[in-house]
């Protein structure tokens, strides 16, 4: 379908700025692996500190970038299936808020102000700008939202009969979770932080902050992940010439992740004080529960390629496993795409293992953690966007796509990186490697007295992976670039690849409509989380006052 | 859907309450448990080492900015450890390494783990929570005779 001129110049703005900021993302990456590995050794690298930028590193790879791809995808994905008019005005404004803060916030953390990394943990105290950045960005994703919701209701009034597409549903599934769950980190941001980093109050309860930060720590993840997941279910099956497996299924996922999503927060705080282990086993207990969704996808997705296969011609019984076109120039989404979900494979078990409540103890924030969650979100939610970020501004400009063999080369490269990179932080967190550290001023330094021999073998394997991962990168960008380069050929109309269901049960009411689900998700958030709440509040005593990075003596007021 | 999903999804199912089923009893069977829920109080916030009986000792850990008090304590072997972590100031972290000992140090709250050493030896323990400036040499140690 054709996209108005004005949607289209905010789709390409919404997709090419976080590629621009990404960037700087690897780079501070590449940065990072080298530092911790004692390649570079001190505090700063061309002004920038080590944890400036691992702080620019999380916001903008984490938090800024999915989100504005998150926002990107759904606005087009919204136009594209409900074929209803989207209201351009509010898809301007939700994307000036989302940049005005992202600016603020990069402001601030670059000028050395914000010094806090991407989980801004009181009471280490950040610039006022970076609190207001960071919740400008999640406002302007709110306004996206709230777009959308008429053009769904709409749809739904004018077909009663018809299904929602599953892009749809799994977008706003996505986007209820992540509008719930940013809820309290607002508050947390605005109510709590940003008064005191205004001088307005003097001390805070840090155990609250840290509670309503993994409120959203934890959705956040999936508010990363499941727009891969809607292209694994609405696009890749027909990728490969195969169908959805189940229609059902496709749905009942993406509500399961509505109520499981949210109540899991604990398992980021197995290590804590002040909150009981049994409220930490029951959400280690939500936690399995939202591995079932993944389960089901991982069944989904392999039938789905297995059929493709056997239409494709290939009858034998394994053959299915490698006949896909795993290195097709012109099918480079499906690369991208199936390079992601097999390696999240190995993200989704060492989470397993994370959430495995006692287990935690061994691996709690050493580089194990990073070596798990750099399979997440440098895996299939990376992948899925340079993907699909090429494909749709190859689609909304009508320029085909350059250096092919390069571009669906990527993904592998990538993979071989990340390969290594996790490899060398997960074996390393076993042996105590710990994360968030500039591990080449001591432990990785022989000059040090506190140098560890094996932990300057695994950074050293991390880091070989970094510098792969970081080649795949730059590889990427000129792919972008050469295409951006090249002349437009023809104004071509816009489409997604979508799949058709091969079992396309009855439109049945349990995964028709979303207010059953939200109710359950909210039934299950106050159980897992008004005794949390309660606990913290109750076994914590005296506030903290803000601290800067550089000095042990509090800032008073 | 047909059988074989239908099948899928309920072995899903049976492999989660399996691993969970696990857990609980490692956890509450095996007591191999988390950190335990004190509630705060001001006796903690000093740095010392204290004995309670012939083979229990008390460990008051205070973490500051960027140091472990007391710095290093000495225990003989086959002792039970009570360790009891706060912080001065911001949130650091707490890891004895060669143990499953993992604990996060919160200002305004205690932290509490039990645990046995029987292998002689120095345990270093590392602070792998950001802190600041001098997060990267924040270490302590324990040594086991």
């Amino acid at each position: 379908m054709e996209f108005s001129k004005s949607l289209k110049r905010v789709l390409l703005l919404e997709l090419l700025i976080p590629m621009l900021l990404l960037v700087l993302g690897v780079y501070l990456g590449l940065i990072q692996v080298l530092s911790r590995a004692g390649v570079i050794r001190g505090d700063s690298i061309w002004s920038l500190k080590y944890f400036e930028g691992l702080t620019l590193h999380g916001v903008v790879n984490a938090i800024v970038v999915t989100t504005f791809f998150a926002v990107a995808f759904g606005n087009a994905v919204m136009v594209y299936y409900l074929k209803n008019k989207i209201k351009m005005t509010w898809v301007w404004i939700s994307f000036w808020v989302m940049l005005i803060g992202t600016l603020l916030a990069a402001w601030a953390i670059m000028s050395g102000n914000a010094t806090v990394l991407y989980t801004f943990y009181a009471p280490l105290k950040a610039h006022p700008l970076f609190y207001i950045g960071v919740a400008l960005l999640v406002v302007g994703s709110w306004i996206a939202f709230f777009n959308w919701i008429p053009m769904y209701l709409r749809f739904r009034k004018e077909h009663p009969e018809k299904k929602t597409p599953i892009a749809v549903v799994g977008t706003l599934a996505n986007f209820v979770i992540w509008f719930i769950a940013t809820v309290p980190v607002a508050y947390e941001v605005l109510v709590i932080l940003l008064p005191w980093s205004l001088g307005y109050v003097s001390e805070i309860n840090v155990m609250l902050t840290r509670v309503l930060f993994w409120f959203f720590g934890h959705p956040l993840v999936y508010f990363w992940l499941l727009p891969a997941y809607i292209m694994y279910y609405a696009f890749l099956p027909k990728l490969v010439g195969s169908k959805i497996y189940s229609d059902f299924a496709a749905r009942l996922v993406f509500f399961l992740f509505l109520i499981f999503s949210i109540p899991v927060g604990l398992h980021h705080q197995f290590a804590e004080p002040s909150i009981n282990p049994n409220l930490k086993l029951l959400h280690a207990v939500f936690t399995f529960g939202v591995a079932l969704p993944s389960l089901i996808t991982a069944f989904s997705i392999a039938a789905s390629l297995e059929m493709g296969a056997h239409l494709r011609g290939h009858k034998g019984l394994m053959s299915w496993v490698y006949r896909q076109p795993f290195f097709d120039r012109n099918n480079y989404l499906f690369a991208y795409l199936i390079v992601g979900l097999l390696i999240f494979i190995v993200g989704g078990a060492t989470g397993i293992l994370n959430a495995s409540y006692s287990m935690n103890n061994l691996v709690h924030n050493t580089g194990f953690l990073p070596g798990h969650f750099h399979l997440t979100v440098a895996g299939p939610v990376i992948l899925a966007i340079f993907g699909m970020t090429i494909y749709m501004y190859s689609n909304l400009t009508g320029k085909e796509v350059k250096l092919k063999s390069l571009n669906v080369a990527v993904p592998y490269i990538w993979a071989l990186g990340l390969a290594f990179f996790s490899s060398g932080l997960m074996v390393g967190g076993l042996l105590g490697e710990p994360r968030r550290t500039n591990l080449g001023i001591s432990y990785t330094n022989p000059d040090s007295p506190l140098f560890h021999s094996d932990w300057q073998i695994t950074t050293a394997i991390t880091a070989i992976g970094g510098t792969i991962m970081f080649i795949a990168a730059l590889s990427y960008f000129t792919v972008l670039i050469a295409t951006m380069a090249s002349k437009s050929k023809a104004s071509i109309a816009f489409s997604f690849p979508t799949s058709e269901a091969y079992h396309d049960e009855k439109n049945i009411s349990l995964v028709k409509n979303f207010a059953p689900w939200i109710l359950v998700a909210v039934v299950i958030i106050l159980i897992a989380y008004v005794p949390t709440i309660k606990e913290a509040l109750e076994n914590t005593a005296g506030g903290a006052l803000p601290y800067l990075p550089t000095n042990p003596v509090p800032i008073t007021p | 859907m047909d059988r074989a999903e239908k099948f899928i999804i309920s072995f899903s199912i049976v492999v989660l309450v399996l691993f969970v089923t696990g857990i609980i009893i490692v956890a509450k069977g095996a007591g191999i448990d988390l950190a335990e829920c004190v509630p705060s109080d001001k006796t903690f916030t000093e740095g010392r080492l204290g004995q309670l009986d012939e083979h229990t000792y008390q460990a008051y850990y205070v973490a500051k900015m960027w140091a472990f008090e007391p710095r290093e304590i000495e225990i003989p072997l086959e002792s039970e450890l009570d360790i009891f972590l706060t912080s001065k100031d911001v949130v650091h972290g707490f890891h004895i390494n060669e143990k499953a000992v993992n604990l996060m140090a919160v200002p305004g709250t205690i932290n509490k783990y039990r645990v046995k050493f029987s292998k002689r030896g120095t345990y270093e323990i590392v602070c792998h929570e950001f802190c600041g400036t001098g997060h990267q040499n924040m270490v302590g140690k324990i040594i086991v005779k």
